[in-house]
């Protein structure tokens, strides 16, 4: 797919509001950026900060209150439309939960293949698995069949198959172990570059936003707390204190002395 | 230092299709009253060990070891009676979540309480205040509230407090804490991990520290060993982390992202299938 005119991801005045009346909840209020084509872009907030909320209302997974998101250029329709899912895919968090436990990993590839009526499927699978890593042995496999890194793999093969210019990531590997998370994040890292990705990434782990990111977002209560670049980030500079806080927890436990 | 706990040669197997697999393999170590980690990845034996030495390994599993002591009592064939009268009271154990670790329909008081109970010479009139007493020594600033509310009624770091409470009313001796802190957010964590160290210092507990986090065990803990594949690959002062010799601690450390240094492609762990042997 060409590279598309226009900005790839433009969020502003995003409010999400679930439910109503007196029992209503805010988790998410004026929240705005903008991505770069081909920038990697970090959203780092701890558990009911309202991170993964943003991603779920780009995509239309959660309903939007105020504001709006545009994509390339574009104001997004709701629901959804099928040409918006071939520009945006999202990885989910764990991928113990979001790879259907009775589909192979074929059939997993598959159906957005016939979704979006693409041809030439066998050939786009063998590809879409060697991108990832995986060879042709793993294609017939089931979820129960592959390890924790091999099922994040697949679920990033399913994103990627339908060639997508923008990957929203929540939190991609929070679930694994420390050894597997770093082939994941390299394995993200060789295809925004082979491939001109642009990535929104969700996370609670400072390193990692660090690692990937050149821009981030911190949030708190559904607020953006402040926007930092990675250079601000390396060098901890901070300008507000719940920054600073998470700055303090990130280099582990100190003892207060005796 | 006077030692707690004595582990040689513990290992736990469970049943499967092609024959019992040996999740354990002949872990050994000595506990004093001090902070001991026990790291590894998913499925490297960590929380088999801990549930072993709390008689908790799922009646499926079989556990042997040369020895098995808890302050001089064998605790390799154990009656009922005897862990009765050791679980809860003399020993006891964290949980990863609260959520699933608390009864959801009692109140935190009402369990807080029950677990002070068992003990034989415990006045019951005194329940209530010792209750309170301890949900305030986790720093619970509404202990009261606290005491009558239920487990859904708390956040994640105040549902740990509770039960961190509720193991250590009884003052135990030793305390197995798995993934204590993984549940909660970053913040959070340190705020527990201060409440449970002051616990060990103040009432010289022994403690055994469940983790997969590397680094906050080092920041955390006195010893710290590293588990593979059911194997202890190497046992290593904590603030002598940065000289292990293992090459599974040296890749587990060497392949987290950081904060000061941009790395990339960040190195991986090429697994050697030796340390498994």
């Amino acid at each position: 797919m060409s590279t598309p005119p226009g900005t790839p991801i433009e969020v502003d005045g995003l409010s999400v509001t679930f439910g109503s009346g007196a029992g209503a909840l805010r988790a998410v209020r004026r929240v705005g950026f903008v991505l770069n084509r081909g920038e990697s872009f970090g959203i780092v907030g701890e558990s009911g900060s309202g991170k993964s909320t943003v991603l779920r209302a780009i995509c239309g997974l959660a309903p939007v209150s105020a504001g709006q998101i545009r994509i390339d250029g574009a104001p997004v329709r709701t629901p959804r439309d099928a040409a918006f899912y071939r520009r945006v895919q999202m990885v989910f968090q764990d991928p113990y939960a979001s790879l259907h436990p009775r589909h192979t990993v074929d059939r997993v590839l598959s159906e957005p293949l016939a979704i979006h009526g693409f041809g030439d499927v066998e050939a786009r699978i063998e590809q879409a698995l060697a991108d990832v890593g995986l060879g042709h042995g793993f294609r017939f496999r089931f979820p129960h069949q592959l390890s924790g890194g091999q099922r994040q793999r697949v679920a990033i093969a399913r994103a990627l198959i339908l060639e997508p210019s923008i990957l929203l990531l929540d939190e991609p590997t929070s679930a694994l172990d420390a050894s597997i998370q770093a082939e994941v994040l390299n394995l993200l890292d060789a295809l925004r570059r082979r491939r001109d990705l642009t990535y929104l990434l969700v996370s609670h782990d400072l390193a990692v936003v660090a690692h990937m990111c050149e821009r981030l977002i911190v949030m708190r209560n559904g607020e953006t707390v402040e926007e930092l670049s990675r250079a601000d980030l390396r060098a901890r500079r901070a300008r507000q204190d719940y920054t600073r806080d998470l700055l303090t927890a990130s280099r582990g436990f100190v003892r207060e002395p005796a | 230092m006077s030692t707690i706990l004595e582990v040689e040669d513990l290992r736990v197997a469970f049943p499967s299709r092609q024959g019992p697999v040996e999740v354990v393999r002949g872990v050994t170590f000595d506990l004093g009253r001090e902070r001991l980690g026990i790291v590894g990845e998913s499925g490297s034996g960590k929380s088999q060990t801990g549930r072993a030495i709390l008689g908790l390994t799922p009646p499926s599993g079989t556990v042997r070891a040369k020895r098995l002591q808890f302050e001089g009592i064998d605790l390799r064939d154990a009656s009922a009676a005897t862990w009765r009268r050791l679980r809860g009271r003399r020993m006891s154990m964290v949980m990863q979540d609260p959520k699933f670790s608390l009864n959801p329909v009692m109140t935190i008081g009402r369990q807080i309480v029950e677990a002070y109970a068992r003990q034989p010479d415990a006045p019951r009139s005194a329940a209530r205040d010792k209750a309170i007493a301890m949900l305030e020594a986790v720093q619970i600033r509404d202990p009261a509230r606290v005491f009558d509310a239920y487990p859904h009624e708390l956040s994640g770091g105040m549902g740990q407090r509770a039960m961190i409470a509720m193991m250590l009313i009884t003052e135990p001796d030793l305390l197995i804490a798995d993934e204590p802190t993984s549940a909660l957010d970053v913040t959070v964590q340190l705020e527990v991990l201060q409440i449970l160290d002051e616990l060990v210092r103040e009432r010289g507990m022994g403690l055994i520290f469940i983790s997969h986090d590397l680094r906050l065990v080092s920041s955390f803990c006195d010893r710290v060993l590293v588990m593979y594949a059911g194997r202890m690959v190497e046992e290593v002062r904590a603030d002598r982390l940065h000289e292990a010799r293992h090459p599974y601690t040296r890749g587990l450390l060497d392949c987290l992202p950081s904060l000061e240094t941009d790395r990339r492609p960040l190195p991986t762990l090429q697994r050697d299938a030796a340390w498994a042997r």
